[in-house]
């Protein structure tokens, strides 16, 4: 017991410490947190109403920013396969990395799918043998099990990892072993479910495409690894934790394989909608062209469309991608032309035009924005901490006290 | 064999209930019926007891609100009963009044504004069966009809192979015996699945708290059905549940109020009810019916 308290002051200690941009990048984080806090409180007075949700698009920038995260989580495995299945030494070492990303990510989709409800006191409603979960038909329900499930996952390994590095002991690689191969597969899982979402609704023809799922999956293997690598660097920047320029090319290599397959899936979407030309094109216009006038996501959809080439072909060149400063403009142009592509580029055009005709052109209010930013700076902070602790441990700087041994957190 | 799991469920909850609100209430002045409220079953799970102890309080919650008294009943589906509803589309002359009658026999919200009935106003000869991209919902006309254009009124079609239902992760919603899709407005999260399901724009979200003056409210109600909402949860038609679950029973709103006849409502299952003789001698469709959702909504052109 006495053991439990001292170790978790020495992991409070640890928070507590740093350098000046340490506390500077917390106090901001807090300050976006708080900002969100408060406007979240003003939706729940006031309803939904303070957003640009209405009935004709009933899911709006909440929705779209989790299904981005979702595929931001889904990405850790990308990291795990090349280094458990073919024993790539140099990513192995990042993958804690990896996945302590996919918890704040998960933690995130989980904080704007509650913000989206209407009734948040009501939420034990959805809970098996609590409540009344609608298992198997209702695909959200699906999506509760898996996305719980993957933070489950990815907690174990990751703490479990840390804390036998803590008591500097080895960690068994067999006793987790078993759950990072389960953790592929239900990377996999987590951002097919989500696209099954969308995909199983007959209403919305721009959903009702086979190709939803697999044109997940590319994008999410983009945009994961590309907030990674800023990451990486930024890691390897402000400590001593060494990350080789190795992996970050070689997950740049696998990034470029992501990208070609999404991009070849958007065309196939372009040349079916556009050559066939039904009535079920309507949405894609609506996107790219404009429907009956109304227009507001078509500059921001060429634009993630330019974004995603121009990458595309940044990460195909070994010499732009095996070079710091174009890779890292590789991966903004990424994570951006991803985030409105997988985000709004996604979950609006489903309700456009709506089921009885009508366009209904969305634009979050200023309160949705606030909000979102404040779920991404807790996001943020969440994984701010995670590496604050997790850093000093690979290294070992940081260990745990043991029975009769005095601290040596240093 | 529905019982057991229920039980556990209930008695668990009012563990916890009881807990948390000895917990609770010494301390702050809540009222005990928040935490009633709160940890307050799914309808379909509650036996007449516990209906009634919910309906009591409801009862006493809407006079709070609105300073009349409300009845709220719990009628069951009469067996032998599937409704169905005709619509003529010849006779439809686009004058709303169906709309503003289902607003005041359903107590939706005038402000934010909730209309379950949406008239489409379509030039003739455009399309409108499976597209409804050349619909216009927003038409206001001196004088209906008018000459270029013909009218579509567009309701939840209480389809036999509801989407809205399947997808919705609490059974917030489901479809009755007697065909009507319901939805129990203290069980439902406001997670809108129902509404990206839904074909026929029927779903409507409560953006904010229902606002009705006292004296427009409506206090003959069903807790299925015309019952005052909360925010943030989502409601439909219900065919007028509290009008045509009785023997004899009324018709819906629309279909009395409707000036020329276009509304038709019976028993599909009664082969002498006028909405089976239209389906027999008028050939009738339904809404998109690719989709496969099976409507018990039918469109015909009589004249
Ligand atoms: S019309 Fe919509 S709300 Fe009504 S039953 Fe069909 S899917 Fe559900
Ligand atoms: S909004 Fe309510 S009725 Fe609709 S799917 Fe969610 S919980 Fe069910």
């Amino acid at each position: 017991m006495k053991i439990l308290a001292t170790n978790f002051l020495v992991l409070l200690k640890e928070i507590g410490r740093g350098n000046r941009y340490y506390f500077a990048w917390v106090a901001l984080l807090a300050l976006l947190i708080c900002a969100g806090a408060a406007a979240y409180m003003q939706q729940l007075s006031e309803g939904m109403i303070v957003t640009a949700i209405r009935d004709q698009v009933s899911w709006g920038f909440y929705i779209s920013n989790f299904t981005f995260l979702v595929g931001v989580a889904a990405a850790a495995v990308l990291l795990v396969v090349p280094a458990y299945i073919y024993n790539f030494k140099p990513i192995k070492e990042i993958v804690l990395f990896g996945e302590l990303m996919a918890i704040a990510a998960i933690t995130m989709c989980i904080m704007f799918v509650v913000i989206d409800m209407g009734r948040i006191d009501r939420l034990w409603h959805v809970l098996p043998f609590i409540g009344r979960m609608n298992f198997p038909s209702s695909l959200l329900a699906w999506d509760i099990i898996v996305l719980n499930g993957y933070l489950f996952i990815n907690l174990t390994i990751s703490f479990y990892a840390l804390y036998k590095m803590a008591n500097s002991k080895e960690y068994n690689l067999n006793i987790i072993k078993p759950l990072i191969i389960l953790s592929i597969p239900w990377a996999v899982s987590i951002h097919t479910v989500t696209a099954f979402l969308y995909n199983g609704l007959s209403a919305r023809p721009f959903w009702n495409a086979s190709i939803l799922a697999p044109r997940f999956l590319a994008s999410a293997f983009c945009s994961g690894p590309a907030l990674m690598l800023i990451v990486f660097q930024i890691i390897r920047k402000v400590s001593k934790i060494e990350i080789e320029n190795r992996a970050i090319f070689k997950i740049a290599e696998l990034m470029a394989y992501a990208m070609g397959i999404n991009l070849f899936l958007l065309a196939a979407e372009f040349f079916k909608e556009f050559y066939s030309d039904s009535v079920h094109l309507a949405p894609m216009e609506y996107l790219y062209f404009g429907l009956h006038g109304k227009d507001n996501l078509v500059p921001w959809m060429w634009s993630a469309m330019a974004f995603n080439i121009t990458a595309f072909f940044i990460f195909l060149r070994p010499q732009t991608r095996e070079n710091l400063f174009t890779l890292n403009i590789g991966c903004v142009l990424i994570i951006i032309g991803i985030y409105i592509e997988k985000g709004m580029g996604l979950v609006i055009p489903g309700f456009i035009p709506g089921t009885l005709g009508e366009i209904y052109q969305y634009s979050p209010t200023v309160i949705e924005k606030i909000i979102t930013v404040g779920v991404w700076a807790t996001g943020a902070l969440i994984y701010t901490f995670l590496l604050k602790l997790a850093i000093p441990v690979t290294t070992g700087e940081l260990r745990f006290a043991r029975k009769e041994e005095p601290l040596r957190a240093s | 064999m529905k019982k057991n799991k229920p039980i556990s469920r209930r008695s668990f909850l009012k563990g916890t209930a009881a807990g948390t609100a000895a917990l609770a209430i010494p301390v702050g002045s809540a009222d005990a019926s928040v935490w009633e409220a709160f940890f307050q079953q799914h309808f379909q799970e509650m036996d007449d007891d516990e209906k009634a102890t919910v309906i009591a309080r409801l009862e006493k919650e809407y006079k709070k609100r609105y300073k009349k008294d409300f009845s709220i009943k719990t009628t069951e589906a009469m067996p032998g009963v599937l409704f169905g509803y005709g619509l003529d589309l010849s006779r439809c002359i686009g004058c709303r009044r169906c709309v503003y009658a289902c607003v005041k026999e359903n107590n939706q919200s005038r402000d934010p504004q909730i209309q379950w009935i949406t008239v489409l106003r379509i030039e003739k000869g455009e399309k409108f069966v499976s597209n409804l991209e050349e619909a216009d919902k927003y038409y206001y006309p001196e004088k209906v009809p008018e000459d270029e254009y013909f009218y579509m009124p567009v309701q939840c079609q209480q389809c036999e192979n509801p989407p809205c239902v399947k997808v919705c992760p609490t059974r917030a919603t489901w479809k009755e015996p007697d065909g009507i899709v319901v939805i129990d407005y203290n069980w439902c999260i406001g997670c809108r699945f129902c509404m990206a399901a839904c074909p026929y724009g029927a779903r409507h979200f409560n953006l904010k708290t229902p606002r009705i003056r006292e004296e427009e409210i409506n206090t003959n109600t069903h807790y299925l059905g015309n019952r005052p909402r909360f925010q943030g949860v989502v409601e439909k038609c219900t065919f007028c549940v509290q009008r045509t679950r009785g023997n004899p029973g009324r018709y819906p709103a629309c279909v009395e109020i409707c000036p020329v006849g276009a509304r038709k409502f019976g028993n599909l299952l009664d082969p002498d009810s006028e909405i089976r003789y239209c389906i027999e001698n008028k050939r009738v469709f339904r809404l998109k019916e690719d989709l496969n959702t099976s409507p018990k909504f039918y469109y015909f052109f009589a004249t």
